[in-house]
Order: structure tokens, then C-alpha cells, then sequence
């Protein structure tokens, strides 16, 4: 997994509330069995004009000019900033894969759903909670001057607007150690192999019929 | 000793070990599908890495199988990426083992969610987790069940263990009787209504009351099943007799031998008087009508005597910039009476609403009756296998057949559209679903959710219709 330490970044603001994981990576997109390559596909219904498959050549596409993500000032950002309840929906980690694989390192959002917000940590990505009011105001700052950036700092909880404001934010410590070494936790799981053994003992004295 | 949530129960049963709030919950019971497991496969053999418990594996192939065609097997399936997943989990299952598989075509293949409890394979007081959201739907054996990512599949896989922090817990208290033709799926919209999409992120939700005591397995599943799209990641529901009688001669379900003492155990299984929730809802189940959703989320739902609603009436803006999009996308005009929405599709199925008491429910209303003219297509897709040979016995496959329905395969079908069966852009369904988001049932169709009863009733109206009217 990769580590995160700290970015400095374009924010690329999308502005809806409760962006579901189909609209993240609609499901013709999981037929796939690799990890990898969702990221041309993310918000697919959204960035581009025709129904996407598969295998098709995204490069050839007619992309909605409409569609925020698709304007020149937010190309190249890591940062996308959006609304309360973001990922609901599905449990697909296809949607982290897709917004990782499309170059995002961190979310700013008043909230999450549950399964998403879990499935970031997994794959080095960070989704930070702020309130509804800094949020509102990071919207208003982002849309109101080209080239808005942010510094997040993951060892700090931090994050540093251009005019010196710095918000903190709460993440949990096992996660941030494993986000700021980039560990994967099946090999620190495997570490507690004899805990787990001893628990298995005990739970089939106490449930046998788990065991059949 | 301090009054313990159902919760705190199971949960505090499976921890292993637990550092700073952080848990490592032991996992029994690992459901898998073949689109979020290839990767966690792959990520096993890359490290060189075998499954822990075999033995806790239940493995079926559901989201991407096509409901028709099977005498031409496999190669039925004509999206070759789609017959690559399903080839790919038979693959897996081969090299590296489980308790039970049930691939493609077999007799007892059905939606994950379906045939777990049927098989007995979800039984009360276990952690059940399965790389999809709807695993909520176990807990209605009181078990603690939960949906992961692929990374997580590898995690329970190579560890049999999850990296857990406790949730908070809700209680939703449903007392009263629910109406006649008002079902579960109702109860379940209705609440999510109420708490919204986002209510129960970070809970788990227990679902409890007279009302909850009075509906069936099937109910139960169909409630606890949406929980997720209440937000929360679990919901529950305590052990009684009628968990019991529905487990028993399951095929996985402990035998004579255990029974009993299984059963001593599973009765302990409920929130002790004067347990605490960090949150409570009560709802009043006379109150509760049919419901239909009318946008893009499952909380923009109204009963069906209600209206569109108007966004202008909206103070928060970006829930009135939501309803307004919604509004657009769903081709609808606010204060629309909901029963003169009319519709092109109807779908029955999901692991929502597939079980034989929702197709019986659901051939109670079609019985002699037909599909309207508008009514370009009304599926059928039973959850299981099993469940579709039990209504083909009860001659429920010719109800809906002379009725204009089609009788097709078990599988998720149209609930998310990764075979061949699909809306149309700007076709309008009124589904049994669980999810109406935007694109959900193909790309700019347009998703009502109800009840398999109310989904009927719009079927032969030609537009949706207060179902009660009909009994
Ligand atoms: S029926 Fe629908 S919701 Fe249920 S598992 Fe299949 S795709 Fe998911």
C-alpha cells in the first residue's frame, strides 16, 4: 500500500450531497478481476456523453464539458472536496480504486458512509471528515479563486487553506499508523496468529455446532 | 452485571483481542460472490497466502448470471467479461476450497443473500461478513452481519479475523399492527423515510417491537436488508420461536445431536431489559402506508396517497439542489399525485423481496389478472433455485405467466444490471429493489421502489395504484 504522509494539492470540488459508489463507478465497470485501471471510468455516467463498456477506448469518448471534474482548472487535482454521506451505497471497493486510480490521495467531506470510509484506509487513501460550515466555506473559496490548493498533513491532522487557516481533523490511530507506514494489516493480523488460535478453542467450547 | 444491547453481545462474543478501542472480531460465517472476491483471491496467491477456515466459506455466483438461456450454459452468457468473473470464482473455489459452493446452474444457486439462511448457513449469534452491502440482511437471525470491501474479503480469508471498531447502537421500536397490505418493505421505507439515508451511519440498528415480533423470517430479511440503506452497516433483530422454527432441518443448521443446546444459547440472544441505545427511534405501525419512492435515494419516498414534493418547499439548499435534480432525472413534475405516475417496466426479485413469501404475496394480487398494455415488460426472478422450484410446485410460475409476466432464473437480475436485463434510458420501473439511484437499474432508467404487492398492482394498472384497494 502506498504511504501518506502529506500532500499539497488542487482541490477539484464536487458539490452534491450522498454521491452514491454507482455513480463513483457504475457496475458494468466490476466485471473486471484486477484491482486496477477503474480510474478513466470513475463517475463515468457523469464525465462522459455515451454509455460506457468496458473495453472501449476512453480516450475516443465525448466527454460532458459540463461535468465539474472535466474542467481544465481542476485537472491534475488529488484533493476532491464534496457533501455530507459520500460512497453510500454499495460495498465496492472499486469506487476507492476508481478515485485512487484517477488520482485522488484525500476526500474532504462532512461525512461518509460507513463501508467507503473504511475501504479508503485500504488502499492509501484519506477521507477526512470537516463540519458542514468549513466545508461550505472551502466550496466557496475553491469556486472563487483558479488554482486553490491545500496542504494536508496526515502526521499533524491538518489541513492548511492558502490564507493561513488550519483545521484539525480526528482519524483514528491504528489507521493512521497503518496510512503513514503504508502497512498492510493482513501481515499485523497474522502477527496475533496465536490469539486467534487460543479464541478458536474457547468459541468452539462455547458454540460446537460453528465448527461442523 | 450492566444491561448488554444484542449488539454488545455478539460483538464482545468474537473479540479476539482489543487495543485502543480497535478490535480483532473473529468471523464465522464468510459468504462470497464472484464480483468482489477475484481480487482478494489474487491478493492471497500473490502473497502466498491459504485461507484460514476453509470451512466457514459459503460461495455462490448471483450478480452477474443471466436469468435466461441456461440450457445453453455458460455459453449463454454473452458478455465475455461477465463469463470470465463467473469462470474466474470457479477457479478460486476449486484451488483454495469452501464449506459449500453453488455455482452457476446449480439447483440450489440463487443471490447470496437468499441462499444463506436457506441452507442454514447463517445462524444466530454469528459474525457473518460477505464483500456486499446487504449482508445486513443476516442479522435478522440475530446474528452480526456486515457487508466489507475486497480488501477486507482478503483480510477474513488469509486471517478469519476483521479489524473492528464498535459501533454505535440504534433501537427502532415498531409497536402496533401493520395494515393489510403493508408489508416489511414498506415498514423499511417508511423508516428510512424518517431517519434518511445517512441516519444510521455509524450504528447498528435493532429493529424491535410488536410489529417486528409479528412478521416473519422473510420480513425480518427484507427489513434488516435495507438497514444499509438507512447508512448503518448492521441491523438486527433478537432471537424468537420463529427464528428457530425456520432454521430447523436447514441443511447447515446444527442436527439433533446439537440442537438443543444451540437453541438454549440462541434464546440468549436478545438486548437485556433496560439496555441502553445511543439512539432511538419509534415508529407507530398503524400509521405506516404503502410506500413509493419518487427520486434517486431511497429516503425520497412518500406513502401512496402522497405527491411529488415540491423542492421550492425545501429550506435547506443542498437538500432542495438534490430533490430538484432528482426531480429532473426521475422526468417528474412536483406535487404529482404518486398513483397517476404511470410505468414501463416492473421488476420482481432482489435480495430484498425474491423469497417465496414475497412471490406468493406477489401471485395473490395477480391471480387472474393481466399486465396493462403500457407495460412493456413485468419480470419475475425468484432468489434461489430452491425458492423457484418450491413456487413452481405451488403453481405460482403460471399465475404470473398468464398474467403477462415473465418467469425467468434466480439471480440479482435487474436490481443492479450487471446482466442483460436492464431498463432502458428513460424507462420508468416500479422495482422490489433496494437502491434507485440514479443509473442503478441501467443507464438513465428510472427506479420506484415498493413491495412485490404494490409493484403487482402498478403492473396491472399500468401506473402505480394503492394496493389496499385490491384485496
Ligand atoms: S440482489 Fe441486488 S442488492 Fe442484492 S446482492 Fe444482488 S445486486 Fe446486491
Amino acid at each position: 500500500m502506498q504511504k501518506f504522509t502529506q500532500i499539497n494539492s488542487l482541490v477539484a470540488p464536487l458539490d452534491r450531497a450522498n454521491v452514491d459508489t454507482d455513480a463513483i463507478i457504475p457496475k458494468q465497470f466490476l466485471k473486471s478481476i484486477k484491482r486496477s485501471g477503474f480510474g478513466p471510468n470513475a463517475f463515468d455516467e457523469w464525465r462522459y456523453l455515451d454509455h460506457g463498456e468496458p473495453g472501449m477506448d476512453n480516450s475516443k469518448r465525448k466527454i460532458n464539458p459540463d461535468f465539474v471534474l472535466n474542467q481544465p482548472r481542476y485537472q491534475g487535482a488529488s484533493i476532491l472536496l464534496t457533501r455530507e454521506n459520500f460512497g453510500c451505497g454499495s460495498s465496492r471497493e472499486h469506487a476507492p480504486w476508481a478515485l485512487e486510480d484517477y488520482g485522488f490521495r484525500a476526500i474532504i467531506a462532512p461525512s461518509y458512509a460507513d463501508i467507503f470510509y473504511n475501504n479508503c484506509f485500504k488502499n492509501g487513501m484519506l477521507p477526512i471528515v470537516l463540519s458542514a460550515e468549513i466545508v461550505d466555506a472551502l466550496f466557496k473559496a475553491v469556486d472563487g479563486s483558479v488554482g486553490y490548493q491545500l496542504i494536508i498533513d496526515l502526521e499533524k491532522q491538518t489541513v492548511i487553506t492558502p490564507d493561513g487557516n488550519v483545521y484539525g481533523f480526528e482519524v483514528d490511530a491504528f489507521r493512521k499508523h497503518c496510512l503513514l507506514n503504508g502497512l498492510d494489516d493482513i501481515g499485523l493480523t497474522l502477527q496475533q496468529m496465536d490469539a486467534i488460535k487460543a479464541f478458536e478453542v474457547k468459541h468452539k467450547a462455547a458454540q460446537p455446532w460453528l465448527f461442523n | 452485571m450492566t444491561a448488554k444491547t444484542l449488539y454488545d453481545k455478539l460483538f464482545d462474543s468474537h473479540v479476539v483481542r482489543e487495543e485502543n478501542g480497535t478490535a480483532l472480531l473473529y468471523i464465522d460465517r464468510h459468504l462470497v460472490h464472484e464480483v468482489t472476491s477475484p481480487q482478494a483471491f489474487e491478493g492471497l496467491r500473490l502473497a502466498g497466502r491459504k485461507p484460514w477456515r476453509v470451512s466457514t466459506i459459503v460461495a455462490t455466483a448471483d450478480h452477474n448470471t443471466p436469468t435466461d438461456h441456461w440450457d445453453m450454459g455458460l455459453d449463454g452468457i454473452t458478455d465475455p467479461v461477465a463469463r470470465l468473473q463467473i469462470e474466474t470464482l470457479d477457479t478460486n473455489i476449486r484451488e483454495f476450497g469452501a464449506k459449500a459452493y453453488f455455482p452457476f446452474m446449480d439447483a440450489r444457486q440463487g443471490i447470496v443473500h437468499v441462499i444463506g439462511p436457506e441452507q442454514g448457513a447463517t445462524l444466530p449469534g454469528m459474525t457473518v461478513v460477505c464483500g456486499d452491502s446487504h449482508t445486513s440482511t443476516h442479522g435478522a437471525f440475530g446474528a452480526l452481519a456486515h457487508g466489507i470491501g475486497t480488501s477486507e474479503v482478503e483480510h477474513v480469508l488469509a486471517t478469519q479475523c476483521l479489524v473492528q471498531k464498535k459501533s454505535k447502537t440504534m433501537q427502532v421500536l415498531v409497536d402496533g399492527k401493520l395494515g393489510n397490505g403493508v408489508t416489511a418493505k414498506d415498514l423499511a421505507l417508511a423508516i428510512i423515510g424518517k431517519t434518511g439515508t445517512a441516519g444510521g451511519n455509524g450504528y447498528a440498528i435493532e429493529f424491535a417491537g410488536s410489529a417486528i415480533r409479528a412478521l416473519s423470517m422473510e420480513g425480518r430479511m427484507t427489513l434488516c436488508n435495507m438497514a444499509i440503506e438507512a447508512g448503518a452497516r448492521a441491523g438486527l433483530i433478537a432471537v424468537d420461536d420463529t427464528t428457530t422454527e425456520y432454521l430447523k432441518d436447514r441443511p447447515y443448521a446444527p442436527d439433533a445431536s446439537q440442537w438443543d443446546a444451540a437453541v438454549a444459547y440462541w434464546q440468549t440472544l436478545k438486548s437485556d431489559n433496560g439496555a441502553k441505545f445511543d439512539a432511538n427511534v419509534v415508529i407507530c405501525a398503524e400509521n405506516i402506508q404503502p410506500q413509493v419512492t419518487w427520486g434517486t435515494s431511497p429516503e425520497m419516498v412518500v406513502g401512496i396517497d402522497g405527491r411529488v414534493p415540491d423542492p421550492e418547499k425545501e429550506s435547506d439548499l443542498t437538500k432542495r439542489s438534490g430533490m430538484k435534480r432528482a426531480l429532473q432525472y426521475m422526468g417528474l413534475q412536483a406535487n404529482t399525485p404518486i398513483n397517476q405516475i404511470s410505468i414501463d417496466k416492473v421488476f420482481i426479485g432482489s435480495c430484498t423481496n425474491s423469497r417465496i413469501e414475497d412471490l406468493r404475496a406477489a401471485a395473490n394480487i395477480a391471480k387472474g389478472k393481466h399486465i396493462a398494455s403500457n407495460v412493456k415488460l413485468a419480470l419475475v426472478v425468484p432468489g434461489s433455485g430452491l425458492v423457484k422450484a418450491q413456487a413452481e410446485q405451488e403453481g405460482l410460475d403460471r399465475i404470473f405467466i398468464e398474467a403477462g409476466f415473465e418467469w425467468r432464473e434466480p439471480g440479482c437480475s435487474m436490481c443492479l444490471a450487471m446482466n442483460a436485463d436492464r431498463l432502458e434510458a428513460g424507462e420508468r420501473c416500479a422495482s422490489t429493489s433496494n437502491r434507485n439511484f440514479e443509473g442503478r437499474q441501467g443507464q438513465g432508467g428510472r427506479t420506484h421502489l415498493v413491495s412485490p404487492e404494490m409493484a403487482v398492482a402498478a403492473a396491472i394498472a399500468g401506473h402505480f395504484v394503492d394496493v389496499r384497494g385490491l384485496f
